[in-house]
């Protein structure tokens, strides 16, 4: 009998280790990458890295300049297009819980959000690209604008649907317009998690690679015509990780670390925001 | 009964109001028009290829753009055995991390650490294991290679299936976590009480109940490592031909889309969309499940409280 | 001088295919406090809600029959403009939370887009605020949010957000119902301060505050008005039975 239990209680031991071990293993890479992109990637890391646009292979020197701006004028692109519609359909599904319509459009979210990018890349390319005859930004924009919309328009709906609704009748009865109660009272007690959610997407959209590809394309000059091809940090790191030079190599390291930083850097944003401002009722 | 008194004259402000529903509507109608917008983008620039082709394109193990003869047979066997392999190896993980998080540990510092740790994972950009597979990783497989004795590419199947169970782990293992604290703790300590250990609990209650969520969070996870592009674009060494074994280097239906698209015209250009289809009714099929076996847990459990 | 503020008028309201009210006729004068009371679900919520048009903001709701506030049918009035002239009191305190209890205040102007001056605006605040017996607790934090306030505060608050708008009617809709005893009855004495200047109409459960506030009464049961009249009377002498059965605590 006593000899059962101690074999019971040696099994739980081993598998509480066991979980604890494959945890702790499974982050393991994250901690790898994390310390590779700082290593290699303060070490190319400086003013002229960060302000100059890139060389030719041979000549030394050079930076990223075009490609941090070109991210941050698609991440902008990306937004103009994304945020109204994604904010009006979240809206739309909070107002309307049940209905075809509805249902529909969450099915379509759902869809969206799992549609691989490069697929939407195919899309945007032959949207845009296509029938302009040139790789431009405007296409990048519209790709990362598609995947943006299912994570505006989820935390739209989440967020509105647990504002109270005594807060809207209160409004109401006030003889405020129905438009003017969603635009003025419902719609500011859900800004902060709103924005949470449109910096998240942000997040995810700054590192996609595969849907600029064929759309936003790359450019190693300095580009601010939406209707010509325009550079980004992901396209860069990919350009440079791809090419046979090792001083190229460590670019991409460097350009991993600053897009990192902005990924991140994103990501915190977000959760302080959402911790910090939080709309009480 | 008395006429209904709902429809009364309308005014300025109800247009302004009619304005705003309308707008509101419009855009609801704007994400369908999208999705169906991409299905048939696609569906109308492959159609060159399905008929050319035909269903034989599925299983026909030649590529050859010189020839202009196109089989995806070994970009669905190369997404297929990828995305399969980096699932088996990270199911492993993730489940010990739902256990871990969703039970042994479920606050305090530790798992404020592993679960801002699994977050950041899931957020770091994919070009970025791209690079860092390339450079690290792909050294050390190339190592293992020669001393398995087979040809040490270092790229390939291995190498990207490996990169795809890093880059899933975040995603199955967050499910994973979310239903496991959905079990009931009623059923646990009914377990306890009996004289169950953890373990016992753990592989009698919690799991079982849990199951049907753990699998729809593994779902989810094909359905990202079918689609996930650039790490595999980078890791999988570009070959268009049948993969003879675990290490050869091939090509999944994203990876030749992305290798090959951006030059490709014609009944190449129209071959690649027609990749581009599949893969996007592949990876639609595989997310409506898992959600739909979300959503309806989701509905159970909040049944079971309320 | 007596005035009849409101009327109704053989007035039913419906959910769907459920009648929620049966033929109701009430009336009520100028500063007078009536009392809607009976058993929940017998409609006195769904009553004032259609004062004031909001039963029909609900999928399902339709009315028939008429109300008359100082001799204008409702029904024929732009309900936000009808609401702009009715003050509601709701169950649970609902400042709106993004807002600085001065701007709860002057809510209903902001949000409606009238313009006034900052003077007026101040005046309308601390007037409002005065009449709601909240200003002195928050004269000094007007710009804090409304939210960190008390549960009986927060009502009040929302009391002097109504009474902002200069209402021609006030409808509290059990404005005790979520207070702890000690705000329930600085809202009473409330009510009964606010009598010298306002008509209101009191949904309430609590057969005491009734007896308490109330100058009239109504009792409701099943959607039909059972008894109307002076307070005092009813609860003395009251004419139906089943109104009886109620105040004895028989049901409810």
């Amino acid at each position: 009998m006593e000899g059962h239990v101690r074999g019971r209680i040696i099994k739980d031991t081993i598998f509480k280790s066991l979980v604890m071990c494959l945890s702790f293993v499974a982050i393991l890479p994250l901690l790898l990458i994390l310390y590779y992109i700082t290593k290699n990637g303060i070490a190319v890391i400086n003013w002229e890295f960060l302000t100059t646009l890139p060389r030719p292979i041979g000549e030394a020197g050079g930076g990223i300049y075009n490609a941090i701006v070109g991210t941050i004028q698609l991440i902008i692109l990306s937004s103009i297009f994304s945020i109204p519609v994604g904010i009006a359909a979240g809206i739309y599904l909070s107002e309307r819980k049940e209905g075809k319509l509805s249902e529909l459009v969450r099915l379509c979210v759902v869809v969206l959000q799992g549609t691989p990018s490069i697929v939407i890349g195919i899309v945007a390319y032959l949207w845009i690209v296509a029938p302009f005859q040139s790789f431009s930004a405007l296409s990048g924009g519209i790709a990362l604008s598609i995947m943006m919309l299912p994570v505006i328009i989820k935390t739209t709906e989440e967020t509105l649907k647990l504002i109270p609704y005594h807060l809207k009748e209160a409004s109401l009865a006030l003889g405020v317009p129905y438009h003017r109660t969603i635009l003025k009272v419902v719609l500011p007690a859900g800004l902060t998690n709103i924005l949470t959610g449109i910096l998240l997407s942000v997040a995810r959209i700054t590192g996609e690679t595969a849907p600029l590809l064929f759309t936003a394309f790359g450019n190693q000059f300095m580009n601010y015509n939406i209707f010509k091809p325009i550079d980004s940090l992901p396209y860069r790191i990919f350009y440079y990780a791809m090419s046979p030079y090792p001083e190229w190599h460590t670019f991409a390291w460097g350009a991993s670390f600053i897009l990192v930083v902005m990924v991140l850097g994103l990501n915190l944003t977000a959760r302080g925001l959402a911790s910090k401002w939080k709309v009480q009722f | 009964m008395a006429a209904m008194k709902n429809d009364r004259p309308t005014s300025i402000v109800d247009k302004s109001e009619k304005r705003f529903t309308a707008c509101l509507a419009i855009s609801a109608i704007i994400i369908v028009v999208l999705l169906l917008a991409v299905f048939f983008t696609l569906l109308v620039t492959s159609i060159p290829a399905i008929k050319a082709f035909g269903i034989g394109f599925l299983y026909s193990k030649d590529w050859n753009p010189a020839l202009e003869k196109f089989g995806a047979l070994p970009f669905l066997v190369g997404t297929l055995l990828t995305s399969f392999l980096g699932l088996l190896l990270s199911i492993p993980f993730s489940i010990g991390i739902s256990v871990f998080l969703g039970e042994y540990c479920k606050e305090g510092p530790i798992s404020t650490f592993l679960r801002s740790a699994i977050e950041v994972l899931a957020g770091i950009p994919s070009v970025i294991y791209g690079l860092w597979g390339l450079f690290l990783l792909m050294p050390i497989i190339r190592s293992l290679e020669t001393m398995i004795g087979v040809a040490p590419h270092g790229v390939g199947i291995f190498t990207s299936a490996l990169i795809l169970a890093i880059m899933v782990i975040p995603f199955s293992a967050s499910i994973g976590r979310e239903v496991i604290t959905l079990v009931p703790s009623d059923l646990k300590e009914a377990a306890y009480s009996l004289g169950a250990t953890r373990f016992e609990v753990i592989k009698n209650v919690v799991i079982p109940y849990a199951r049907s969520g753990i699998i729809a969070g593994i779902l989810l996870a094909l359905g990202r490592a079918i689609g996930e592009t650039m790490a595999v674009t980078m890791l999988i060494g570009n070959s268009n031909f049948l993969p003879t074994s675990l290490f050869s280097p091939a090509n999944t239906m994203a990876s030749v889309i992305a290798n090959e698209f951006a030059e490709a015209t014609g009944t190449t250009a129209s071959s690649l969309i027609f990749v581009g289809l599949v893969l996007f009714l592949v990876t639609t099929l595989v997310n409506i499940v898992g959600n739909f076996i979300i959503k309806k847990i989701s509905i159970e459990s909040s049944r079971e409280v309320g | 001088m007596e005035s009849t503020i409101l009327r109704v008028e053989g007035f039913s309201a419906f959910f769907g295919a459920h009648q929620i009210l049966k033929e109701v006729n009430l009336s009520t004068s100028n500063n007078l406090v009536t009392a809607l009371m009976g058993p929940s679900g017998c409609g006195k919520t769904t009553l004032i809600r259609c004062i004031n048009r909001m039963h029909e903001l609900i999928p399902g709701g339709k009315v028939s029959g008429n109300i008359f506030l100082k001799e204008k049918n409702v029904y024929e009035m732009e309900p936000i403009i009808l609401r702009r002239q009715i003050g509601m009191v709701f169950q649970k305190p609902n400042p709106f939370p993004t807002m600085s209890i001065y701007d709860n205040v002057i809510a209903g102007y902001k949000l409606n887009g009238i313009k006034r001056s900052k003077s007026d605006m101040d005046s309308i605040v601390e007037e409002s605020l005065k009449n709601a017996a909240l200003w002195n607790e928050v004269k000094d934090a007007l710009h804090r949010k409304g939210t960190f306030l008390s549960g009986g505060q927060q009502q009040r608050l929302c009391i002097a957000r109504a009474l902002a708008m200069n209402p021609e009617i006030l409808l509290l809709d059990e404005p005790t119902s979520a207070l702890d005893p000690r705000s329930t009855a600085q809202i009473e004495e409330l009510i009964v301060e606010l009598k010298k200047t306002t008509t209101m109409l009191l949904v309430t459960h609590n057969i005491a505050q009734a007896a308490r506030v109330s100058d009239y009464t109504a009792f409701i049961y099943l959607g039909e008005i059972i008894e109307f009249g002076p307070t005092d009377k009813m609860f003395t002498v009251p004419k139906d039975k089943r109104t009886e059965e109620y105040l004895t605590g028989k049901f409810g």
